[in-house]
């Protein structure tokens, strides 16, 4: 028997404060306890209802995944136990509203629609990274919240019942004959069963930011198997056809995300994010401007390759969660020495070529006074501005990389080594490449720029020399301050 | 309370003494021996010496088919090669050596779990558990929560889901809250003479606070225990198959 819930009520050590949600799945309490000052949230699953043995596995697969993840794109988890018969999970309760009460006002403009899907793209990348494929992305279980510092906007992922853990047994696979996942944003490779792709969470975002986009959903609300394994063959209309305000390298970067191949789709969450905060740079293709469905051939020939995908999605096992590596390169354009240059070169490209999904930014730091006063607008900013970018593009002719997977940056700060952290930050680069100078004057004055990236950036960070330097160069001089170890990788 | 839990040692005493020292790190503070003390390796004497100086201090420990083997002949497999090596172990171990391999239980009860180095259906029968239909037939033998094996010689953790059993192969180093709604069957992998591939030795250890298990695998110095073997003329291949973990 289900036990009655009451104010005041302890269980676990968990004091009932009040009711927030009663969900024919599961009612969700607010709750107190001495040794915890964050708001705290308890989850008691509905046990006495009927068909659903599904939602009790899910509600184990919660439990068993929850102290598993950390970060800030998932609520903490606390404790768990059981009350009797009744199961219950404690976790941190989250401020802020999920995406559900915007289906209210939609459409929404361009580019809010990006901010929420690279939002919550990045939060996916970093669920991806702990080995978790979340399998239920929907504006119910995304939500926004400001961060108390600083009042920067980022995305929670809510409800891990569906998920899958790569460490974990799954304890959902193959034991039920439906599948599993929410019908309107379900990918097409989760409808067949497959769980431990990542990219399916990529569909699902697609999904949700073609509703926001234009009101609709792709797919319908079908309500069985079969009307879910309808997106296996037929091509949603296009979002442009919908909402002729939608801009082309929205409508590109959502029929991407709806492929029904995920090898089509972005390499990964973090490639999403990357596309999503910069439009200006997102590689066009018949995707951008496709209004209505194709011709009956073409979808004919669709609808083979789908076959075909469904083969593959099913011999596919374990694609591995990580892998498809956001790589940037750090280019001075001031700096002469022709032998950095094409050693930086060379070793950009060994890099990016060791990934076939891998993509590469080539970012350079025009320097400027002072940020606040929006430099690009005058005249001169803006050609010395173009000026770089058209030396990037230069710079990095020769490397053999096909157009979709390059694109070039100029940031625009006073402070190099502090714009070269921000943007590997905040674009969730995973490898670093960039130029050691010289022992110059000034580098023993100041420090050096890579000396500063190598200690504080989050992610791999090479530092590339031209050769060997001469052991003359290297040893340490008389003062003190040369005496900064040569190698900074 | 960790449990640190061992199968297979087969008188591999660099990776007994490499799994013992890793497991007491993360903070096992009792011992479960999972069988097949003997066998293949060149140090009975040294191996069961220590197991039984752990059991006198608390341990537990089941007899595995390998050591039920030394002391009759006619449960001895026909392959010639380990009936020689049997030969060899029994003239190494003395009289209380022996008694204690023979004093080993085939099953222990302890508390929600049960200990046993091959099935539960049929301990002296030396099934292996090798697939998810073998895992459910010694799941239905048990009403324990969770069964800790050997006998297969390779790290997997078995799990009711629904009316069948799912197989899981873990990723060492990560523990696994087993959740107390279905039943689970662990088998640690081979202390002594790992066979997937990999020569780093293999054990695991359970939390009974956290409810978690955790798979390990620890490299050890086999080409010492590889030499020993050779040493001792026991067959080569059991010493080639150590560096190779085959």
């Amino acid at each position: 028997m289900p036990v009655k819930l009451q104010p005041g009520m302890t269980i676990g050590g968990f004091t009932l404060v009040e009711p927030l949600h009663e969900g024919g799945m599961s009612r969700l309490w607010s709750v107190t306890h001495p040794d915890h000052t964050m708001a705290l949230l308890m989850k008691l699953p509905r046990i006495d209802y009927g068909e659903a043995v599904s939602q009790v596995v899910s509600f184990e697969v919660e439990r068993m995944l929850m102290p598993m993840i950390d970060g800030e794109h998932v609520p903490r988890y606390v404790a768990s136990g059981e009350y009797e018969d009744q199961p219950w999970l404690v976790m941190q309760r989250m401020h802020g509203e999920t995406l559900q009460p915007l289906l209210e006002r939609l459409p929404l403009a361009a580019e809010r629609v990006a901010a929420i899907g690279a939002m919550t793209a990045l939060a996916l990348e970093d669920l991806h990274h702990q080995r978790v494929v979340h399998l239920d992305v929907k504006p119910g279980n995304v939500l926004l919240q400001a961060d108390p510092r600083d009042g920067s906007e980022r995305a929670v992922l809510l409800d891990f019942g569906l998920s899958h853990h790569a460490d974990l047994p799954d304890l959902l696979a193959e034991q039920f004959h439906v599948p599993m996942g929410t019908a309107p944003y379900i990918a097409p490779e989760q409808v067949l069963g497959v769980r431990d792709e990542p990219r399916s969470d990529l569909f699902a975002l697609g999904v949700t930011l073609y509703q926001l986009a234009t009101g609709k959903l792709p797919f319908g609300a079908p309500a069985g198997t079969a009307g879910m394994r309808r997106r296996l063959h037929d091509e949603p209309p296009a979002p442009r056809q919908l909402n002729p305000a939608v801009p082309r390298w929205l409508q590109e970067i959502i029929l991407r995300c709806l492929e029904v191949d995920p090898d089509r789709r972005h390499a990964s969450a973090a490639q999403l994010a990357f596309d999503l905060q910069h439009p200006d740079q997102v590689p066009l293709t018949s995707r951008a401007d496709r209004l209505g469905g194709r011709g009956p051939l073409a979808r004919a020939l669709h609808w083979l390759s789908a076959l075909g995908t469904r083969a593959t999605i099913e011999r596919k096992k374990a694609v591995a969660t990580r892998g498809a590596p956001l790589i940037m390169t750090a280019i001075d354009l001031k700096q002469t020495n022709r032998a950095l240059d094409d050693a930086l070169r060379d070793m950009t490209t060994r890099i990016v070529q060791t990934a076939a999904d891998s993509r590469l930014a080539c970012v350079t730091v025009l320097r400027v006074a002072r940020i606040g006063i929006e430099p690009t607008l005058d005249i001169e900013g803006r050609s010395r501005h173009v000026k770089r970018l058209i030396a990037l593009r230069d710079w990095a002719r020769s490397l053999p990389l096909e157009e979709h997977r390059i694109t070039f940056h100029v940031l625009e700060a006073s402070e190099v080594a502090d714009a070269l952290i921000d943007y590997a930050r905040s674009n969730r680069i995973d490898q670093l490449i960039m130029g050691a100078r010289g022992v110059t004057g000034v580098r023993r004055m100041l420090g050096s720029v890579s000396s500063r990236v190598v200690a504080e950036a989050n992610c791999t960070v090479t530092v590339v020399r031209a050769g060997r330097e001469s052991a003359a160069e290297q040893a340490p001089g008389p003062e003190p301050t040369e005496s900064k170890p040569a190698s900074e990788q | 309370m960790r449990i640190g839990l061992l199968a297979d040692l087969h008188a591999n005493r660099q990776a007994t003494e490499a799994c013992l020292a890793a497991l007491a790190r993360a903070g096992c503070q009792r011992w479960v021996f999972l069988g097949d003390l003997v066998g293949y390796g060149a140090d009975p004497e040294w191996t069961v010496d220590c197991v039984r100086a752990h059991v006198e201090r608390g341990a537990l420990a089941v007899r595995g088919n390998h050591d039920a083997a030394l002391g009759d002949e006619a449960a001895n497999t026909v392959n010639a090669d380990i009936r020689a090596t049997a030969r060899w172990t029994r003239e190494r171990l003395d009289g209380p050596q022996r008694a204690f391999l023979e004093s080993m239980p085939l099953m222990i009860e302890d508390a929600d779990r049960l200990y046993v180095h091959a099935s539960a259906w049929e301990p002296d029968q030396w099934a292996y558990v090798s697939n998810p239909l073998a895992a459910k037939r010694s799941l239905a033998a048990t009403t324990r929560w969770l069964t800790l094996c050997g006998h297969v010689h390779a790290p997997a953790l078995y799990y009711e889901q629904g009316h069948s059993v799912s197989h899981f192969e873990p990723r060492p180093g990560v523990p696994i809250p087993l959740s107390s709604q279905r039943r689970w069957l662990a088998i640690p992998g081979s202390c002594g003479q790992p066979r997937d591939g990999n020569p780093a030795a293999a054990c695991a250890w359970f939390d009974t606070d956290a409810r978690q298990l955790c798979f390990l695998r620890v490299p050890y110095d086999h080409a010492r225990s590889a030499a020993a073997i050779r040493a001792a003329g026991l067959p080569a291949a059991f010493a080639d198959r150590l560096e190779r973990g085959t």
